[in-house]
């Protein structure tokens, strides 16, 4: 088995991303979905990947997994680590063991999540035979039990129940129920309440907050920042396939340093009852197949200078944990 | 056509008022189609919106506010109750008689993927109208830029097709359309619920912009509280085909009156707000085919009481703002 030991990693340190960069080739040219995208993820944290359409979160997250189909897309990176084993190198039989088990996802659309053709009860008790010895009875039962945990009335009947019969909320509650019955290390959520109604999208991550083990983590992908506000410590803001700021929650929401983090707090319509213009960001999010040469963020952002136009931007240093990458912050950064 | 008898005084009317109005569709099934049920998609709402005005309609997905929306248009036929746009019965108007209102009655969509059409170039999109009521001005050409121009879309663009545009471009199209009819009344249904935060609040501007200029009035239905605060005037919530709610922006956000509207705006996850108070409803929104009996909000009300599973409540007057719910009917106790 090739299982790399990363030691320079620290103790409790659950996830490592280095320089991921995806790629799809198409017939218009080759789309860079991500770039550069460096991340960690420590035990029992609630991480949270933030970023419009097109940005790459998506990507970033289904890589983990090596979940991204090849051809067309492409995987680059220094190297991704997962519990000190390294994904990318993994024999893809080691990697099923880990894919919902060690790792488990839930989907922004339940009803193509789910299979169509079978009953509920039979779908769950796969995945937990699939990785623990048991019974099939007893599978049957601990699924049923998971069903009443997150809070479906009825669970005996409901697992033999179709996908299309639930409510939209309660196909969710099953995904949860799937994606946390076998005691993940790691949970990446992809916008998971995105199709959902605000009273429905209140009552899952209540849900997911109570049934979620103190050391599991968790990376939450979402376009929200009031939900990313909600449900994560520490936020990474994407933008045009690479990561422009990373903080923690208070630093992203009180003391923002990129332009484009400071302009999508801005733009967001606030719950205040007064009426009015909002701020919005002037401008295009560039192409994927033609990103510029400097700053993805150049065209639109109102700091823009001659050095943006050529240069990708480092990161620099803003406290402690807290990073963005902008030439503006070059002077005070030191 | 027809004419309401009764010619307006001085004080301002309202150019659209909706009385009672009710579309229900039918659940056919058997051999034979029989009608077993209705589902009562929109079930006596009535509502009034002025010139110049934003009336927000909220709710969750299935209580009814799109299908209001659409039997507004016409593209949904009302079982019954009033429908008057400037004192034309909408609810009893002949098809050409619509159609000439299409120049003062125009809809946005959520989706201009869909709704634009894809093997039409944007000058015959934005044309269409226009043409087909011969008010065209200028050549077809220079009216298309003009209205491109309007909505923040390079001019040149007018010989290029919906796919080329990205989805707020194409959201700027769809209002090009809209408006080139100088309408005085848009339905925006959904219209900026596809699009990023950061494109949102663009659209958004633009909306507010086009209706200073023009004296418009919007009908915007929504999902999203925090949008729809930002933009109207007024905010009428819709739960299960009713409105429970209805008064000004402001004091619907700050001071919410109906037990739902107090759960939907607690739900709403934002920025720098403790979740701690929030309101958490229990269970899911019934079916529409078979609403609770009494208030239908009754069975996930905390609120509740004994009167609310048996009668519905009426509309309340509570401090000038009204709400449909059975605690404002006795405020002394």
């Amino acid at each position: 088995m090739t299982v790399k030991k990363n030691d320079s990693e620290p103790e409790n340190r659950l996830l490592t991303v280095r320089n991921l960069a995806v790629s799809f080739a198409t017939d218009d040219g080759t789309a860079k979905a991500a770039d550069s995208v460096s991340f960690h993820i420590e035990k029992g944290e609630n991480v949270g990947l933030v970023g419009e359409s097109g940005c790459g979160k998506s990507v970033t997250a289904l890589s983990i997994l090596r979940l991204i189909p090849s051809p067309p897309g492409r995987i680059d990176a220094d190297g991704i680590w997962f519990d000190g084993q390294d994904i990318l190198s993994m024999p893809s039989k080691q990697l099923q063991d880990i894919r919902g088990r060690a790792i488990s996802m839930i989907f922004q659309e339940p009803l193509s999540a789910l299979s169509p053709l079978h009953r509920i009860g039979r779908q769950m008790m796969e995945t937990i035979l699939l990785h623990r010895k048991m019974p099939a009875k007893a599978a049957w039962q601990f699924a049923e039990q998971w069903l009443g945990k997150v809070g479906i009335p009825d669970a005996a009947e409901r697992m033999y129940a179709y996908p299309f019969q639930l409510s939209g909320g309660m196909q969710q509650r099953i995904m949860i129920a799937m994606a946390l019955m076998l005691a993940p290390q790691l949970i990446i959520a992809d916008e998971p309440t995105t199709a959902l109604d605000v009273t429905t999208q209140a009552q899952v991550f209540d849900l997911i907050r109570a049934m979620k083990a103190e050391d599991t983590s968790m990376l939450l992908i979402t376009h929200d920042m009031g939900v990313v506000w909600e449900m994560c410590e520490r936020i990474i803001v994407m933008y045009a396939s690479r990561i422009v700021e990373t903080g923690s929650r208070e630093d992203i929401f009180s003391n923002p340093k990129h332009p484009y983090t400071i302009g999508l707090l801005n733009a967001i319509p606030k719950l205040t009852g007064e009426r009015g213009k909002l701020n919005d960001i002037p401008g295009q999010v560039p192409s994927p197949f033609d990103y510029p040469r400097g700053c993805h963020f150049e065209k639109r952002c109102p700091f823009s200078m001659e050095k943006c136009v050529h240069e990708q931007p480092p990161f620099y240093d803003c406290g402690p944990g807290h990073r963005a990458a902008c030439f503006l912050l070059a002077d005070n950064a030191g | 056509m027809a004419q309401n008898a009764e010619k307006s005084k001085t004080v301002e009317k309202p150019l659209l008022r909706i009385k009672d109005l009710k579309t229900w569709f039918p659940v056919k099934r058997g051999l034979f189609s029989r009608t077993v049920d209705f589902v009562r998609a929109v079930d006596g709402v009535s509502l009034e919106i002025y010139r110049g005005e934003t009336l927000g309609l909220v709710g969750e997905s299935g209580c009814g506010k799109t299908t209001l929306g659409r039997t507004l248009l016409g593209l949904e036929k009302s079982n019954s109750g009033e429908m008057f746009f400037d004192d034309m019965p909408l609810h009893a108007l002949t098809p050409r008689a619509m159609k000439q209102l299409r120049k003062r009655l125009q809809v946005i969509f959520q989706d201009p993927m869909s709704s634009l059409n894809p093997r039409m170039t944007v000058i015959d999109i934005v044309t269409e109208g226009i043409a087909q009521f011969k008010k065209i001005e200028g050549s077809k050409e220079a009216h298309a830029r003009r209205l491109l121009k309007e909505v923040g879309l390079a001019a040149d663009s007018i010989y290029r097709f919906p796919h080329e545009f990205s989805g707020g471009q194409r959201q700027r199209i769809s209002i090009a359309r809209a408006i080139a009819l100088r309408p005085e009344f848009i339905i925006c249904d959904e219209a900026v619920s596809a699009l990023d935060v950061s494109i949102q609040a663009q659209i958004i501007n633009l909306l507010i912009s086009l209706q200073q200029r023009y004296r418009l009035s919007y009908l915007f239905i929504s999902h999203d509280l925090s949008v729809v605060s930002n933009i109207a005037d007024r905010i009428a919530v819709m739960y299960l085909g009713q409105i429970v709610e209805s008064a000004k922006t402001s004091d619907i956000i700050q001071n919410p009156l109906h037990p739902y509207t107090r759960a939907l705006i607690s739900a709403v996850p934002v920025p720098g707000k403790k979740g701690l108070q929030r309101t958490l409803l229990k269970g899911e929104i019934p079916s529409a085919s078979s609403p609770p009996p009494g208030c239908r909000f009754h069975p996930r009300c905390p609120d509740a009481m004994e009167i609310c599973n048996c009668a519905a409540p009426d509309r309340e007057k509570f401090h000038g703002r009204e709400v449909w719910c059975h605690l404002y009917a006795h405020p002394a106790d």
